[in-house]
């Protein structure tokens, strides 16, 4: 199976290295953690494509909206959007007309781009590979990371724009003083001030990260979980535990890929809604 | 396993995903599950008032028909009544008519009676007179003698 879609890998390490490269936009490999000057094209691909789907589904159906006879996709968004709606209501009461679409933005982007994990870990990369050799690129060398969210860039692209609107909806109703001054006396009251700034600032910073390395720690694990099962592919008489590996952790991942969408939404609502609270609330 | 500039690419493909879902679909939706939760409560509204409405209905109506069975019940009671009346009043209007004609008839016959008897008491004072004066030969005055001849007649 491998063997024929992957062509020249043969050691089960180069060919999980080879999967977890990401397409670059010049070719060039990111030289350290944080890398600027390099673009995941596969990636942006990939999550524009999601992106590109759930708008252009979500412009057909609200457009075509049918107050008395809602069918097939009408039904679905409205019962998503009764959901996200509902945990809003539920979290965070006096949110603003933002966090519901932020909310359901998250939920369903994410979602699908989690969903990629579900297509066979070497069919994208080996349509990729085979279309470059045409126009003459080395197929070793064509690398196709397919699942957006088992990339940091993605996680923490949510992360941030979540955290600038933690920070963003904390000074909207603290103020900008008292935003401040949750920093100076928070947890521990006024005395012991330099460890207020060092807890708080810990807290407020670990809300991100948790929020990105988590979705990406799930995703990229299960995607790893996926190639190694491939891995037994190698050998013919591996095959019947291939194909059960497979299935089972194929539905155990139907469960992960909504659970860590839906983590994810629920709380970013939670932290907006802790962010929204007045000072004396804290 | 890098943060890289897709980084900021992802960041505006999201933050315009947001804006795009919120105008297209989260605003559009929110708005009809909203007026249809509304059209759904007025119309279990009217519902609760329409079934309201007919039950106060049937129990008018239930009066209305057992206000009219005794109308009727009266009507037919005040009918039979006039009826024995009305057969009673016939019956002695008969009589009475009865007894009327009849005593015209007694009447009638009584005077008849009385005529006859009066022009047979004249001709019989006549015959008398007449008689009278055969016997005797001679005219009788009959004025001469009226005093006897009323008491012959009074006497018939």
């Amino acid at each position: 199976m491998s063997e024929s879609n992957a062509p020249a890998i043969s050691s089960p390490v180069e060919y999980i290295q080879h999967h977890l490269q990401n397409a670059t936009l010049d070719g060039e490999r990111p030289a350290s953690l944080v890398d600027f000057s390099v673009f995941f094209i596969d990636t942006f691909l990939v999550s524009l494509i999601l992106a590109l789907l759930f708008g252009f589904v979500a412009w057909k159906v609200g457009k075509n909206i049918d107050p008395d006879k809602p069918t097939g996709m009408q039904n679905v968004l409205e019962a998503v959007v009764e959901f996200v709606n509902q945990q809003v209501k539920d979290i965070f009461p006096a949110a603003d007309k933002w966090v519901g679409p932020l909310a359901i933005t998250i939920f369903v982007w994410v979602l699908l781009m989690n969903a990629m994990d579900f297509l066979p870990v070497d069919l994208i990369p080996s349509l990729v590979a085979g279309v470059a050799s045409i126009f003459g690129a080395d197929p070793h060398h064509v690398y196709t990371k397919v699942v957006p969210t088992t990339n940091l860039d993605t996680t923490f692209a949510l992360a941030l724009l979540v955290f600038g609107l933690i920070i963003f909806y904390n000074i909207k109703n603290k103020g900008l003083v008292g935003y401040i001054k949750v920093f100076l006396f928070h947890p521990f009251g006024k005395w012991l001030m330099p460890v207020n700034i060092i807890m708080t600032t810990i807290e407020e910073v670990a809300k991100p990260i948790s929020l990105g390395l988590r979705l990406f720690g799930n995703m990229f694990a299960g995607e790893l979980l996926f190639l190694l099962i491939a891995l037994l592919a190698f050998s013919v008489w591996a095959m019947p535990a291939q194909i059960a590996l497979g299935t089972l952790w194929g539905i155990f991942h139907m469960l992960v890929v909504p659970l860590q969408a839906f983590i994810f939404m629920l709380l970013t609502i939670v932290y907006l809604g802790l962010a929204s609270q007045g000072e004396d609330e804290h | 396993m890098n943060v890289t500039a897709t980084l900021i690419g992802q960041l505006i493909v999201f933050s315009i995903l947001i804006w795009f879902v919120k105008a297209v679909l989260w605003e559009p939706i929110i708005n009809t599950l909203e007026d249809r939760k509304k059209r759904i409560a007025d119309g279990l509204a009217a519902s609760e008032k329409g079934l309201k409405d007919q039950e106060v209905a049937k129990e008018l109506a239930k009066q209305e028909i057992k206000k009219a069975k005794e109308d009727a019940a009266e009507i037919i009671a005040q009918a039979k009544a006039r009826d024995g009346q009305m057969l009673e009043e016939a019956k002695n209007k008969a009589v009475e008519e009865a007894e009327r004609v009849m005593a015209g008839a007694q009447a009638e016959i009584d005077q008849e009676v009385n005529r006859a008897k009066d022009s047979l008491r004249t001709q019989v004072s006549e015959l008398a007179v007449v008689g009278a004066s055969k016997i005797l030969g001679k005219e009788i005055d009959a004025n001469a003698h009226k005093a006897a001849l009323k008491e012959l007649i009074e006497q018939i």
